[in-house]
């Protein structure tokens, strides 16, 4: 967002966004301020028209209303004409943000590691495969509420419920699945930048739903490693 | 289209009981009118109450923690020494949500406006069926008793959500269990209530009033009807296997090899939890419309009466809402984009929600236009529905990124939500609501409310309910999710903590400004201005009985002779012809 400089981005509503760190986020922005603009215009355009109409046809002295009752089909026309390009822009949207749905619920590549994910009240139980890269080998490393995965990876997530209804929600990543019990779900993301990110619960799960949050720590190769051997320095 | 048989029958039914009781007057009336009052006031205190829950919940949003000063200490043991606990915090958010829409929103737009006007706009004498009408009021008044006595059971009221999503509400307190057979007596009357209006839309309509003469709002109840018609049975009977998962050890929807707290849960095996959400859901989105739907009546009459224009293609927002009204039925998976569901179920759902955003547009189009070459008169009623339109408006478009599969993923379960779905009820149909007390008050009650009271309501509400909605709107967009009992807890949620404050503040505001509503209300009642029959020169039916209209309504049966928005019809020295009034040879 520019400081000094007014522009469009400076007054725009999605400067509140967190970071993106994920792979396919870019996509989901630009759905988003695709939206955001075809909606502002849309909005503005209208309410203009709406507060022309309120201050110019105020009732004053000497004149009558017009008797429209607007039953022609030309005057049909003047309601329908807006109704057919509020499809076309419903169905443009429609048609530019399948791909990204597609990717993110449907499209995960090839798992470079697959991290078992179980949500209870009200933590998260955390498996991550230990150097052998898989699961259910006796070099896992289970850690609660703490997510450990290499940068630029294609990180397999299953999620898994003991109880009630989880949702795990990362803002940063762009990254929400609900958590159901009864089912094992598929899920991936990658992570494009190293840092810290605040993971938490965003389905309603009881009294301690409020407080089902860790963080995800994205760290690069090196220090994956490390941490996989124990050594990195503020591992849990 | 005229039904002698049934009329008859009125007309005898009226002749036996002409002059009832105090009891039979005011308690266990089957008046149309004393019924519409009834469910009227009981919603307006239900919503109050509603709202107080929430007023006391932004306390703990703004200050977390903090004990709330006062009259902390007062309210038992949900907030020892005056600091909430999160277990009353549930409760409050889960009581809000329920008694706001099935006690509050619903009760005053179909119960109230519905039983009141519906009758008196179609020229009828009562509803088809007035003792089931009368049954509707005081089912409802028992659903809404368990509903506030639940707050005193232990553990307290629901805290599963207005939703209750199982297995969380199966394994909750006892408070759910009144929460589900408070819910089947709200049902039972809703759909008590529906079948009512419609019957008396299709019978009892008067001479002369054919389908396409009658007020937009008694179409906008027709359709209304029908939704909660067909609606509400499978909620219904979710609500009952529910109550059965609790109460009986059955397992509809919970999975086998459920572990709580550590401990196997033994009836747990072979139920879904997500064939709950799929049932809930199947209603409560009508049930959206159910509550836009009557606004909508509402703003109508008011925006043609205060334009003096005939509505701008009347049966072009007519077939916009019976559209509407089929196409509420197939959106309902648009909630559960999060569930895990495939790309080919989203999909499907992604596009019925686009196109339903197309009848929408057709009404607030018709209603925009409407005001194009009018005279307008700023009354009290027309202020708060020229605020419907652009409130309604971004309630509508903030919710295209949340009906789009991609960017739902981002801002599902956030704070956007909550932004968005207020924006339609709160300042969208509440406004149309207030609107509606202000503009039949006076055939009600024979006296005008306070005008300048009114407009001090409206701005104070207007200004204040922006400010509490559209800062949700960032708070979503930033990344906070819902039903938080402490914001701060995630670094995003503490970054952005003025938001909260700013918005508890603006809540109790509006609550503020509410009291002088209230005393609007009542003082009118003995100070107003004495209203003629017809105060605000209108031309559908309901404005030709006496004020305030006598058992039975009409002096004379009605007859209907033209459409029912003939204002500033050319050649004429007034500017409205009633529908009643017959044409000069």
């Amino acid at each position: 967002m520019g400081s000094d400089s007014f522009s469009a981005e400076s007054v725009s509503m999605l400067q509140w966004l967190p970071e993106n760190i994920a792979s396919y986020g870019p996509r989901m922005d630009a759905v988003f301020s695709n939206i955001y603009y075809i909606v502002g215009v849309w909005f503005l355009a209208a309410e203009a028209f709406l507060f022309f109409c309120i201050i110019f046809f105020r009732r004053r002295k000497g004149r009558k209303a017009a008797f429209i009752p607007g039953h022609s089909y030309a005057a049909m026309a003047w309601v329908l004409i807006p109704a057919i390009l509020v499809l076309g822009f419903d169905l443009v949207m429609d048609h530019q943000q399948v791909p990204v749905r597609r990717e993110i619920k449907e499209g995960a590549p090839a798992a470079d590691q697959t991290v078992l994910i179980k949500g209870k009240q009200f933590v998260w139980d955390i498996t991550h495969p230990g150097a052998d890269g898989k699961l259910g080998t006796p070099d896992d490393k289970e850690t609660m509420n703490q997510i450990y995965v290499p940068v630029d990876a294609v990180v397999g997530i299953d999620l898994q419920s003991e109880d009630v209804i989880h949702s795990l929600w990362i803002p940063n990543m762009r990254f929400k699945q609900d958590v159901v019990p009864g089912r094992s779900i598929h899920a991936w993301f990658k992570a494009i930048k190293t840092g810290d990110y605040k993971i938490g619960c965003a389905e309603l799960c009881g009294v301690g739903h409020g407080n089902m949050g860790g963080w995800l720590h994205v760290l690069s190769a090196q220090d994956y490693q490390k941490w996989l051997k124990g050594e990195l320095a503020s591992a849990n | 289209m005229h039904q002698p048989i049934l009329t008859e029958h009125h007309e005898a039914a009226h002749a036996e009981h002409h002059e009832p009781g105090f009891i039979g007057k005011y308690i266990f009336s089957v008046d149309h009118k004393w019924i519409g009052v009834q469910y009227t006031v009981t919603a307006l205190c239900f919503l109050f109450f509603g709202f107080c829950l929430m007023m006391l919940m932004r306390w703990q949003l703004a200050f977390p923690g903090e004990p709330l000063p006062l009259i902390g200490n007062l309210l038992g043991e949900g907030m020892p020494g005056g600091v909430m606990l999160p277990e009353f915090y549930n409760s409050l958010g889960a009581m809000h949500g329920t008694i706001m829409v099935f006690l509050g929103v619903v009760p005053l737009a179909v119960g109230g406006f519905g039983n009141y006007l519906v009758p008196l706009q179609v020229g009828a004498p009562d509803m088809a069926f007035p003792k089931l009408n009368a049954a509707s009021y005081w089912v409802y008044f028992v659903g809404g008793v368990i509903m506030f006595a639940s707050f005193f059971v232990p553990g307290g009221a629901a805290n599963s959500g207005w939703t209750s999503y199982p297995p969380l509400s199966v394994i909750a307190t006892a408070g759910q269990t009144w929460w589900l057979v408070g819910m089947v007596f709200l049902i039972t009357s809703s759909l008590l209530g529906s079948v009512n209006i419609i019957v008396t839309i299709v019978q009892l309509r008067a001479k002369g009033l054919s389908f396409f003469r009658m007020p937009f709002l008694v179409w906008a109840q027709f359709v209304t009807s029908f939704l909660l018609l067909l609606a509400f049975p499978p909620l219904e009977a979710a609500g009952i296997l529910q109550l059965m998962d609790r109460v009986a050890g059955t397992s509809f929807f919970l999975p086998t090899g459920l572990v709580v707290s550590g401990a196997a849960m033994t009836n747990a095996g072979g139920g879904n939890p997500i064939l709950w959400q799929h049932l809930f859901w199947f209603l409560a989105h009508p049930e959206v419309y159910v509550l836009i739907l009557p606004a909508v009546g509402i703003v109508t009459e008011i925006i043609v009466n205060n334009t003096r224009k005939p509505l701008y293609g009347y049966k072009t927002i007519i077939y916009g809402i019976l559209f509407l009204g089929f196409m509420s039925f197939i959106v309902w998976a648009h909630h559960m984009f999060m569930t895990g569901m495939g790309v080919t179920m989203s999909n499907f759902f992604q596009v019925t929600t686009m196109i339903i955003s197309i009848p929408s547009v057709v009404v607030l189009t018709v209603l925009i236009l409407t005001l194009w070459g009018a005279s307008i008169r700023f009354t009290v009623p027309m202020h708060f529905a020229l605020a419907f339109l652009p409130m309604f408006a971004i309630g509508g478009l903030t919710g295209l990124p949340l009906g789009l599969t991609a960017s739902d993923i981002y801002l599902h379960d956030t704070y956007y939500v909550i932004g968005h779905f207020h924006y339609v009820v709160a300042p969208g149909t509440l406004f149309a609501l207030f609107a509606g007390i202000y503009f039949w008050y006076p055939k009600v009650t024979g006296r005008m409310m306070s005008r300048f009271f009114g407009k001090l309501h409206f701005w104070l509400s207007f200004i204040s309910i922006n400010g509490i909605f559209f800062p949700m709107l960032i708070q979503g967009i930033a990344g906070l999710n819902r039903r938080l009992y402490d914001p701060t807890f995630y670094t995003h949620g503490a970054a952005i903590q003025n938001l909260n404050v700013i918005i508890s503040v603006c809540a109790w505001c509006l609550g503020a400004a509410q009291l002088i509503f209230v005393l609007n209300f009542f003082l009118s009642l003995k100070f107003g201005k004495k209203a003629t029959d017809n105060p605000w020169d209108s031309t559908t039916l309901e404005w030709a009985t006496p004020t305030p209209p006598p058992h039975g309504n009409f002096l004379h049966e009605p007859v209907v002779y033209r459409g029912p928005y003939e204002y500033s019809v050319p050649g004429m020295t007034e500017d409205f012809l009633p529908q009643h009034v017959p044409a000069k040879a």
